[in-house]
């Protein structure tokens, strides 16, 4: 079931934790909330189940209006960041709950529901677990027992806050992938809070990122990652150098260096965000910064450098695979033309963690290389 | 200095020398001893001192049986409205935000700090003879005052908080995702509290009564200011050992109030056995 969200406002008290967010999810989608913390995820998450209501705005559930829906009528399978496990009660009696407490002729018979409640535990890999109590459980497991509970009652929607913000990094892998596959089978809508950006990149058909209680980018993937609509979602999508520059006309300069030419035509000072990841190596006589390699530093796979511009003297991060063909310059003091392969253009420097200070606008990004 | 006596120097820091702890600790049980555990004693002595025959019949004569039965019905309503009430205040203050809430918290308090004899006099100013509801009482022939209903209210007033005490804390502590939980699955809000809030908060609720329970069997002040003390009707039974003991019947008194002591010792019993068991399901820092 499709999900529109228009002009939801949320106060509580005089604080806005969210304004005018609007938002359209198609049947089927697996969408992603990310933002730093306080940005609103879980108040819109609980806005969409009903157990929080907007000052303003509408929810639409397959185009219905659901303001008059309670919570316990919108068939929606909500799993909360703790998991709320019914402390007292089985795995199994914790996954058929939903169905349990119908009343009439919507209540399955007992086996019924017992075989329902299996084939859950089998979908979600616990088969055989259904006896314990949640605290027999480990937190991946239990984590497993709130989904299927979630399932039984056949959700249109599934909502996740968090869903596996308290498991370590391996096991929070392993889940992602399962939730993916479990997403494929089943194919309900779903949202899911996350502030792992990883997490969220890996998982969701498109991302929806939050700052300060509004929507500061909705789009796929690629969309958000490489073309970021402002520098708090750049800068929140993995670290980022900040560059100032000239504008002139549709080049950019550094310095003394014409770095680059972008697809815009603007004159005036402007910042270039550009990811460490983004910049390479370039043959002396391409266009690019000339600097000097500072140190050099190998974590894991990756080789990272700090390197200073020459003609400003401001320092740059870069990094690369460590097997790549441009490791071998990397050397201390070593003399290099760095290129910047993808990078955005915004119109001022402003740091996007000052809550006052205007959006800086995207005036211009690399021009777009042929293929 | 010599690594032996920096180390007992530094243990000596956070301990008492040996002397001292000893000291404290056969202070602290000779004191026990003497105010609870020799009182207790005595109390069963006293009690079986003229023989076990005359032991049952104080306990069989109809007066000593009026008082018991009284005692037990003015518990047996006392205790399961006070349940419900207690159930009822903490639910509210745990689960909801509303204006009063605050006061709400100190009004069930109130019976704690008040003693009881006061809470007693309320009742008769307003229930008595020239008490404010004295009118409508006696155009409708009701009796509060000096008859059972005087007492279940007494009762009731000064068990109050036991149960409410226990389990706001409990229930505040778990917080609302639970029955977020279950709502979201379709429970309705009777559902809701009858198969997730009430088992989450049994064992609390069980301690929460036992307490109640015991308070309620043996209060004395507050009831006793609106009994009227009329033998073989109006006698609970701390009253009742009262009487007799003012009248220097001292082994009834004492067997009724033996009677009394091992309900204290069951209660402490149960309770002990409660908190060894659930003791991670009880409210934290409660314990009375
Ligand atoms: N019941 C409430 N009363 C007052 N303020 C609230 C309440 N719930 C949330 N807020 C505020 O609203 C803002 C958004 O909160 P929300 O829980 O949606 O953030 P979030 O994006 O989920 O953050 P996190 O990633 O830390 O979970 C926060 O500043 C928070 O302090
Ligand atoms: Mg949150």
């Amino acid at each position: 079931m499709n999900i529109t969200l228009k002009n939801i406002n949320k106060q509580f008290g005089q604080f806005h934790a969210l304004s005018s967010i609007d938002l359209h999810v198609e049947s089927g989608e697996l969408i992603a909330l990310l933002g730093p913390s306080g940005s609103g995820k879980t108040t819109l998450l609980r806005i969409i189940a009903g157990l929080e209501f907007a000052n303003g705005g509408a929810v639409y559930f397959g185009g219905e209006d659901v303001a008059a829906t309670p919570l316990r009528k919108r068939q929606i399978g909500f799993v909360f960041q703790h998991y709320a496990l019914f402390k007292h009660m089985t795995v199994r009696d914790n996954v058929s709950f939903g169905l349990r407490i119908r009343k009439g002729d919507a209540r399955p018979s007992k086996s019924d529901i017992r075989q329902r409640a299996d084939e859950l535990l089998e979908l979600v890999q616990l088969s055989g677990l259904g006896d314990r109590y949640p605290h027999q459980l480990s937190g991946g497991q239990r984590q497993r027992v709130a989904l299927a509970r979630a399932l039984a009652i056949e959700p249109k929607v599934l909502l996740l806050d968090e869903p596996f913000g308290a498991l370590d990094a391996k096991v929070r892998k392993e889940l992602r992938h399962w939730l993916r596959e479990l997403h494929q089978k089943t194919g309900v809508t779903t949202l899911f809070v996350t502030h792992d950006q990883e997490e969220a990149l890996e998982l969701a058909d498109r991302v929806v990122i939050m700052s300060g209680g509004k929507i500061a980018q909705i789009g796929s993937v690629d969309e958000v990652y490489e073309q970021p609509a402002s520098p708090m979602v750049f800068d929140f999508l993995g670290s980022t150098n900040r560059i100032p520059v000239e504008r002139h006309g549709n080049h950019l300069v550094i310095g003394t260096d014409k770095i680059a030419i972008y697809e815009g035509d603007h004159t005036g000072h402007g910042t270039v965000y550009v990811r460490p990841g983004d910049l390479r190596v370039a043959s002396p006589d391409d266009v690019g910064l000339d600097a000097i390699v500072r140190n050099v530093q190998r974590t894991g796979p990756i080789v990272r450098a700090t390197v200073a511009i020459n003609s400003t003297g401001q320092l740059v991060y870069v990094e690369m695979p460590h097997l790549h063909h441009d490791v071998q310059h990397l050397l201390p003091q070593q003399s290099l033309r760095l290129r910047l392969m993808q990078y955005s253009v915004y119109d001022a420097e402003n740091t996007p963690d000052g809550e006052d200070a205007p959006e800086p606008v995207l005036i211009g990004r690399e021009r777009l290389r042929l293929a | 200095m010599s690594s032996t006596t920096i180390l007992a120097a530094r243990h000596s820091a956070v301990t008492e020398s040996s002397g001292v702890r000893r000291l404290l600790i056969t202070a602290a049980l000779l004191f026990l001893l003497m105010f609870l555990l020799l009182p207790l004693i005595s109390v069963f002595f006293e009690a079986l001192r003229n023989g076990v025959h005359t032991y049952v019949d104080a306990l069989t004569e109809p007066d000593a049986v009026a008082a018991i039965k009284l005692t037990l019905l003015a518990s047996g309503i006392a205790v399961p409205l006070n349940l419900v009430f207690g159930v009822a205040a903490a639910w509210a203050v745990a689960k909801f935000e509303f204006r009063g809430k605050a006061l709400l918290v100190t009004l069930i308090d109130l019976p704690f700090s008040v003693s009881p004899v006061v809470s007693g006099l309320i009742y008769v100013l307003m229930f008595g003879a020239s008490g404010w509801a004295a009118g409508w009482m006696a155009d409708t022939n009701i009796q509060i005052i000096f008859a059972l209903p005087g007492i279940v209210l007494a009762t009731i007033f000064v068990t109050f908080p036991f149960v409410a005490r226990e389990l706001i804390p409990l229930m505040q502590e778990q917080g609302t995702d639970d029955e977020q939980a279950a709502l979201s699955l379709g429970a309705s809000g009777w559902q809701t509290f009858w198969y997730i809030t009430l088992p989450n908060v049994r064992w609390g609720l069980l301690y929460g009564v036992l307490l109640c329970n015991a308070r309620a069997m043996g209060e004395f002040g507050a009831v006793s200011v609106v009994s009227g003390h009329i033998r073989g009707e109006t006698n609970t039974m701390p009253l009742h050992v009262e009487i007799l003991y003012n009248e220097y019947n001292f082994a009834a008194a004492f067997a009724m109030a033996s009677v009394l002591a091992s309900l204290a010792l069951l209660t402490l019993g149960l309770k002990t056995l409660l908190e060894a068991r659930h003791g991670d399901s009880l409210a934290k820092g409660q314990k009375h």
